[in-house]
């Protein structure tokens, strides 16, 4: 007999309505029973939790081209290390996302290395000019639905009104960094009265809501599809929840560091705590947590930027923003967001699979957990104390804000069409 | 025994008191015909310069000779570091080396606390971007009081670039620590972000954008340099409106109580904080604050490096 059944688990699927004990028998790559009885090798799921394989609509796998800090086999194995079933790198890659032989190429590295499935972003510009758009159409043809200049906001509003016209042929999604950058020359950290006592340039939240606002107002003027990166501000959380309000077609992400960590980690001056937007007050931090819990942020996506230790090891000013994530989300998750009572772990569930997957259109992800849906899952002990230990880190990189943190909530297996990709939190092998 | 100088925002008022009164003892060896003593006999002071300085630089050299320390500079240009080091390998280098104190100027805020995570030495800001100098700030209050005769209760007002300047950010919490009653006067671009609501909490100071109303009521007027390139940064729109709002002449020095004293830091800007004349009439308590400036360091070294028995009292973080 084939196939193997996760008995005992607690199945949280929101797509499919579901918060209950039950057992999820898998065969092939589909879900084929879900409740009474088994098939093939039985998985004592007592005391964890089932859900569909979480979605992250924001990495960087830094390959082509970045190859020292990640690649597309270590990134990924973090992935599936965190529960992960599809992963979105972003377009920064040397050469540039931009055009679809990159997209081929990512997707080809992945087919040969990936551990979870990978939904590359391509970019809105050209080189992330900001200037002429790239070849959207042809990346669409080969799969891409969304775009973004990443780090670099689409500066012109012209050009971003355009994109994300033109995006509308695919019923595409544009993805903008929001940053002011007339406000945020050579910006270090959060501006405020931390930024003015420890001589750090200012990176104002203003700077963020502007761009923001911006963004929101062109997308509801053609009717397009706006994504919202890494909200980190008060203010951008009340723009986005007064243009759904509206009608405006726009989905958010939040960063675990955005809802975890405030500015004051600055202090120590270790720039493994510079991050761009970077982190902000203690109020935004709430409120970033408030947008989650009432749905204005659709997604939790990590942003996982890997940097070689040579690059971190250095001045704060001269150092590159960006953290780890992806091996840490769940956990801060459960910590910062399920423990404290913010998110029902329905809620949690929803924005780390079921909500990024519907804002990106990844079918076969997300749920509904039920026969003959695809069987991308997670099993997670969703009460386990850890400490974060940067050694034992899949990624190819170190630059982990959490190191030595104690936490609740571990990734046991990650199924990825069929088959683990984690099993009793070991990678499995390629096959 | 204090671990590091880096910041005035770790010194006790009791802490800095030790350090001004040291360095009146020592300042008499200056005056000696043999400016030496061997306190620090066998220890080595490496002064680590990423950024030009003459006066710092020197002052530091001079006050750690006079103590009988050896000396090693080292500064960025035509070293390794031109060469590409990273700081923490020169760090790594200089710990090998066993030197027992490094000294560091670096263009990079938070750069000598960084420093101190990769050596075992004591490390001293000698200035660090926009955050801080406090050995500047202990010379300046070292002058004041001896002037003054004492820091609490004076009214100082702090004129200029307060957002840049990393002198402005340590004179300031040092007089405040000292229970000194400040007030920052400048146009709201050159003060620091948003503290209008907040100054008081977060400096101990007042903020004022009115110099002739300040001046009547002021005991130190303490300058800061205003750099020409803040201009075409548009924190003002020319240096003449500037002089003419928050810049000191002669005028200005006129509306100041009789006894009250006049200070920069230096290098000063003729004609733009401060005009010719009034610069004149500064000038005395500055190269005053030169001579301090070696006790005071000596005074900083003495007390880092000379043993339990010269030890501050201990560090208490407020």
């Amino acid at each position: 007999m084939s196939g193997f059944t996760f008995v005992g688990v607690r199945l949280v699927d929101p797509a499919g309505g579901r918060d209950e004990t039950t057992n999820v028998a898998v065969d092939g790559d589909r879900v084929v029973a879900v409740g009474a009885g088994h098939r093939g090798a039985r998985i004592d799921g007592a005391g964890l939790v089932c859900a569909p394989g979480f979605v992250d609509l924001h990495v960087h796998l830094r390959e082509p081209g970045g190859e020292d800090a990640e690649t597309i086999a270590s990134g990924t194995a973090a992935a599936a290390a965190g529960g992960f079933t599809a992963v979105c790198p972003m377009a920064n890659t040397d050469p540039v996302c931009d055009h679809a032989g990159v997209v081929e190429q990512v997707l080809r590295l992945a087919r040969d290395a990936a551990r979870c499935d990978v939904h590359p972003v391509g970019a809105v510009t050209r080189g992330l000019a900001g200037e002429e758009l790239a070849e959207l159409g042809a990346m669409a043809a080969v799969g891409v639905r969304c775009f973004s200049d990443d780090g670099r906001p689409v500066r012109s509003a012209q050009v971003m009104r355009r994109a994300l016209l033109y995006a509308r042929t695919w019923d595409g999604i544009v993805c903008n960094h929001a940053e002011e950058a007339s406000l945020t020359e050579d910006a270090q950290m959060n501006e405020g009265d931390l930024s003015a006592l420890l001589g750090l340039a200012g990176w104002p939240h203003e700077a963020e809501e502007i761009m923001v606002a911006r963004d929101l107002i062109l997308a509801h003027g053609v009717g397009a599809r706006l994504h919202v990166p890494h909200v980190s501000t008060a203010g951008t959380v009340a723009l986005i929840r007064a243009a759904k309000a509206r009608g405006t077609r726009v989905t958010a992400e939040a960063t675990p560091h955005h809802f975890t960590l405030a500015e004051d980690q600055a202090r120590s001056y270790d720039p493994v705590y510079k991050v761009n937007p970077p982190l902000r007050s203690k109020d935004d931090l709430e409120a970033v947590r408030e947008g989650l819990a009432d749905g204005t942020i659709d997604a939790i996506a990590t942003d996982h930027a890997p940097h070689p230790p040579e690059s971190k090891e250095q001045e704060w000013s001269q150092a590159p923003p960006g953290m780890l994530g992806l091996e840490t989300a769940l956990a801060l998750t459960m910590t910062s967001l399920v423990r404290p009572g913010v998110l029902s772990l329905q809620a949690a569930v929803a924005a780390l699979s079921t909500n990024p997957a519907r804002c990106r259109d990844i079918g076969g992800h997300g749920g509904p957990v039920e026969p003959g849906a695809a069987a991308n899952l997670v099993v997670f002990d969703p009460a386990r104390p850890w400490t974060v230990d940067p050694a034992a880190l899949r990624s190819r990189s170190r630059n982990t804000p959490y190191a030595g943190m104690e936490v609740v909530g571990k990734v046991v297996h990650t199924v990825l069409h069929g088959r683990f990709t984690l099993r009793d939190e070991q990678l499995t092998g390629l096959s | 025994m204090i671990a590091h100088l880096l910041s005035v925002e770790d010194l006790s008022a009791e802490q800095i008191g030790v350090v001004l009164d040291t360095a009146e003892g020592l300042k008499q060896i200056g005056r000696r015909p043999i400016k030496k003593v061997p306190t620090l006999r066998g220890r080595t002071v490496c002064n680590l310069f990423y950024e030009d300085s003459t006066r710092t630089r020197i002052s530091f050299e001079l006050a750690a000779k006079r103590l009988s320390a050896d000396v090693i500079n080292f500064s960025a240009k035509g070293s390794s570091v031109s060469k590409g080091e990273s700081l923490k390998d020169t760090a790594l280098t200089l710990q090998a080396m066993g030197v027992d104190a490094i000294v560091v100027r670096h263009w990079a805020s938070g750069a000598p606390q960084q420093l101190t995570r990769w050596v075992d030495a004591k490390v001293i800001n000698a200035g660090d971007g926009w955050h801080q100098h406090p050995t500047q700030a202990l010379v300046d209050l070292f002058t004041i009081r001896e002037r003054r005769g004492h820091l609490e209760g004076l009214r100082v007002a702090a004129v200029g670039d307060l957002f840049h300047s990393r002198v402005a950010r340590s004179v300031v919490q040092a007089l405040v620590t000292m229970g000194a009653e400040v007030t920052l006067v400048g146009p709201p671009t050159l003060l620091p972000p948003r503290s209008e609501h907040s100054s008081v909490e977060t400096w101990g100071a007042a903020f004022s954008h009115d110099l002739d109303a300040v001046l009547p009521k002021t005991d130190v007027l303490y300058l800061l340099r205003v750099q020409r390139e803040r201009m075409a940064q548009q924190f003002f729109p020319t240096i003449r409106e500037y002089a003419r709002l928050w810049g000191v002449d002669r005028d200005r020095l006129a509306r100041l109580p009789e006894e009250a004293i006049v200070m920069h830091p230096g290098p000063m800007n003729r004609g733009v904080e401060i005009s010719a004349d009034a610069a004149d009439a500064a000038n005395s308590v500055i190269t005053e604050q030169v001579a301090n400036g070696i006790a005071v360091r000596m005074s900083c070294l003495y007390l880092m490096l000379g043993g339990e028995e010269t030890a501050w009292p201990a560090v208490q973080r407020r």
